[in-house]
């Protein structure tokens, strides 16, 4: 019997991709690879920092920070869909560094500041001065909206209270955009490093040993009235944070499983037991083949949320589609990259681990595959 | 072939066929029509399917571009293309002769004689001469390359001895596309096999029907025992019967445009599922509104996107770099599995009536959807198991060693 998507296909993106943007991969392919081999990613991992500023410093010449940013505020005035396969390629070699960060936090900005809130931050961004987000808290909940932390008028403008969790790289970061409430409604702040004393942050101990995070206290921090984001567009900033995040979080996630599975067939290729290399057994290639084709269909969601990113309708769509089916592309071929690679997948020094904590940290931000899905049943039916 | 036709030509020969088809595609005969030209089982089926072919075909809108002189209609293949989609649009009975017509038609048509193109496309085209297939042996199924039924030559006859197995249509067939072996001699086991048009109608040719997994019927198993058939019958020249079964195998897979337009195969419409979701009940609610289903649902909508956008996307060079034969490699895996999945699914929304199945009053869509999913085992069984496929997959494309 044959098959036709219906009228399902009306609700749905297409793809297609742009010149800028295979370039953008085809750089970024090399630039990763050569820039993050395994040992360096491993020797970063027990370094304070987290990542290498010379590093940074090359992707800021590249002018990577300002891809999606307009060129009116020293971008290069591209698209989310040119950052995608940049990120890809840095989940591919676990580069870790504060680009998927500062790109999110540009896209606040462009989503609610007004002209001198973006006039000042935009290029320092685009210049490589990190912003980062402080939206999570304590309870857990993946509703960006579920704010607890206020701000109260007090001093030259706010004070403000309650408890930031998952401050990515908070410690090196210029600028903090924080999520509270005034009088009940969520707003979003702007909070410069200066204003925060060290002792505000605690480095969390997360799952993913290659990235960065902090709790932040936000109490008794003060910030001027003029560093609150439009009230009007708070909302639409928080869905366009959401989103901005779910799609490079997608794209990280698919180069993992890519990663995640070529790391596997070598095993599967060089290591013999009972006589034969083990790659020819089913028990072992037929699974690692789902693992591929899953990620197959992970990343071409993932190219689809890149390329209708921003469109009403078909764009929060693709994008839930993306993180979901990477979430679930990742979790299990890094699953089953620790289990065929027997005991020693058991181990710290096998890479297997660095793939399936990446996993469940991207799982664990901005909202698993089943938040995602539950989403999509109500855009969908 | 005729000149290429204005939008204007076009626009009008759409609103002719629509009117066409929107008059003559026949409402519900008032018994089950098969899915698909494999599962035709009465002869009730049969004739009903036969008069539409002949009556599309002979209003204009099968063989529309296929060359006047042997049956066609000499048009230009875009008026076939159109009259296909109305036909589609109308959600008319499948075409019976898909072999005829999708795959010895296309063959005949492109390496066949002067004399063989005059003897049967007109035939296939108006259902009077259906046509079977045989290719899979008893012993030799993905293994098609050492069909081992022999064709001996003898005098202005072949001689043929053996067994042809999942023949669709076999017991009604007037004619055979017909892979067998006149030789074992030769560099390799594709050398000694020869291509025939065979009859179907002679001496010492038997079929046995076959029950199928859903209850319907549709192939055979076809026994040769000294049947003899004129050695005219021998496309080509013996030792082509291999390229040439490739080639058929072409038209089969869709590789090659189906010039002789219309559709053998009912489609699942998708959202089709979600309506059937919508109108089953459980806890005196609608099925919908229970998360766990809902969460299902989803997940087969987003594995029914990603195979849209990976037909998409492996046509796209820079989107597919790394591995490029992938994506072409996966589909048939990914596809007939998900149609058996979502298929399966289709089962649990219906309660205790799912306990239904084709044929009693109560149930739910005729058990179209119980048949539908047994029958998903057609796909995912033929043409290469999805075991099969995920060897493939894992040799061909991830490089992994080849065992057992």
């Amino acid at each position: 019997m044959a098959f036709s998507e219906g009228n399902l296909a009306d609700h749905l993106g297409g793809l297609s991709y742009s010149e800028e943007q295979i370039e953008l991969m085809d750089v970024a392919t090399n630039f990763c690879r050569d820039r993050s081999p395994i040992d360096k990613v491993r020797k970063l991992i027990e370094d304070e920092g987290g990542y290498d500023p010379a590093v940074w410093q090359e992707i800021v010449d590249l002018g990577w920070l300002g891809i999606a940013v307009p060129e009116a505020q020293g971008g290069v005035g591209l698209s989310m869909a040119e950052v995608a396969p940049i990120a890809e390629q840095m989940g591919r070699r676990l580069l870790a560094t504060p680009f998927a960060t500062c790109t999110i936090a540009a896209q606040a900005l462009l989503a609610a500041g007004d002209e001198a809130q973006c006039g000042e931050w935009l290029p320092r961004i685009v210049a490589g001065e990190v912003a980062t987000l402080a939206l999570t808290e304590p309870h857990g909940d993946w509703n960006l909206g579920h704010v607890e932390a206020t701000a109260k008028a007090g001093g030259d403008g706010y004070v403000l209270s309650g408890t930031k969790q998952f401050v990515v790289y908070a410690k090196h970061a210029a600028l903090v955009i924080a999520s509270v409430t005034i009088d009940g409604a969520v707003r979003l702040a702007l909070i410069e490093r200066s204003a925060i004393p060290d002792s505000a942050l605690r480095r969390e101990i997360i799952i993913d040993e290659t990235k960065r995070s902090f709790e932040l206290t936000l109490d008794g921090i003060n910030i001027p009235a003029s560093a609150l984001l439009d009230a009007g567009r708070s909302g639409a900033a928080l869905t366009q944070i959401e989103l901005a995040s779910a799609l490079l979080q997608a794209a990280e996630m698919c180069g993992g499983t890519q990663s995640a599975i070529d790391y596997t067939i070598e095993y599967l290729k060089t290591r013999k037991q009972f006589g034969k290399l083990i790659g020819e057994y089913q028990a072992l290639k037929h699974p690692i083949t789902n693992a591929y084709v899953g990620y197959e269909k992970a990343r071409s969601h993932m190219l689809s949320a890149a390329h209708n990113f921003g469109q009403q309708g078909v764009g929060e769509i693709a994008v839930r589609m993306a993180k979901a089916s990477a979430d679930k592309a990742y979790s299990f071929a890094a699953d089953r990259a620790v289990q065929f690679h027997g005991g020693f997948g058991f181990t710290h020094d096998c890479d297997a681990g660095l793939y399936r904590r990446s996993a469940i940290w991207h799982a664990s931000q901005y909202g698993d595959a089943a938040w995602h899905r539950a989403k999509l049943a109500d855009l969908l039916f | 072939m005729s000149s290429r036709p204005t939008p204007a030509e076009l626009a009008d020969y759409e609103a002719q066929a629509d009117a066409w088809f929107r008059e003559n595609t026949p409402k519900d005969p008032g018994f089950m029509l098969p899915l698909t030209f494999m599962e035709v089982s009465t002869d009730q089926q049969f004739d009903f399917l036969c008069a539409w072919q002949r009556k599309v075909y002979e209003a204009g809108y099968l063989g529309a571009s296929w060359p006047k002189e042997y049956g066609g209609g000499g048009l230009h293949p875009d008026f076939q293309r159109i009259a296909t989609k109305v036909m589609k649009k109308y959600d008319g009975p499948i075409m019976l002769n898909a072999i005829g017509i999708g795959w010895a038609g296309p063959l005949i048509m492109d390496i066949g004689s002067e004399e063989e193109k005059k003897k049967y496309i007109k035939g296939m085209l108006n259902a009077e001469d259906i046509w079977c297939q045989g290719f899979s042996e008893p012993e030799n199924g993905s293994d098609l390359g050492n069909a081992q039924l022999k064709a001996v030559r003898d005098g202005d006859e072949y001689v043929l001895n053996g067994s042809k197995i999942w023949t669709s249509l076999g017991d009604r067939a007037k004619y055979m596309i017909l892979l067998a072996r006149t030789s074992n001699e030769g560099p390799n086991k594709y050398a000694g096999l020869s291509f025939f048009l065979s009859p179907m109608h002679a001496p010492g040719i038997e079929t046995r029907r076959i029950k199928k997994l859903t209850g319907e019927y549709g192939f055979v198993q076809c026994f040769f025992t000294d049947a003899r058939i004129p050695a005219e019958c021998l496309m080509g020249n013996e030792g082509d019967g291999w390229q040439i079964a490739m080639k058929t195998l072409e038209y089969e897979r869709g590789a090659k445009v189906n010039l002789a337009g219309g559709y053998f195969l009912k489609e699942l419409d998708a959202m089709g599922v979600v309506e059937l979701a919508r109108q089953s009940q459980r806890g005196g609610k609608p099925l919908l509104d229970d998360p766990v289903m809902k969460d299902r649902m989803v997940d087969f909508m987003m594995d029914i996107q990603a195979l849209n956008l990976n037909n998409q996307r492996r046509r796209m060079g820079p989107l597919v770099q790394d591995r490029p034969m992938g994506l072409a490699l996966m589909n048939k895996l990914a596809r007939t599995e998900m149609i058996r999945e979502l298929t399966e699914f289709s089962l649990s929304f219906q309660g205790t009536r799912g306990g239904y199945y084709v044929d009693d009053p109560c149930a739910v869509d005729n058990g179209y959807w119980h048949r539908s999913y047994l029958n998903s085992f057609s796909a995912t069984i033929g043409g290469g198991t999805s075991e099969i496929q995920r060897n493939i997959i894992a040799e061909h494309v991830l490089g992994l060693p080849k065992g057992r």
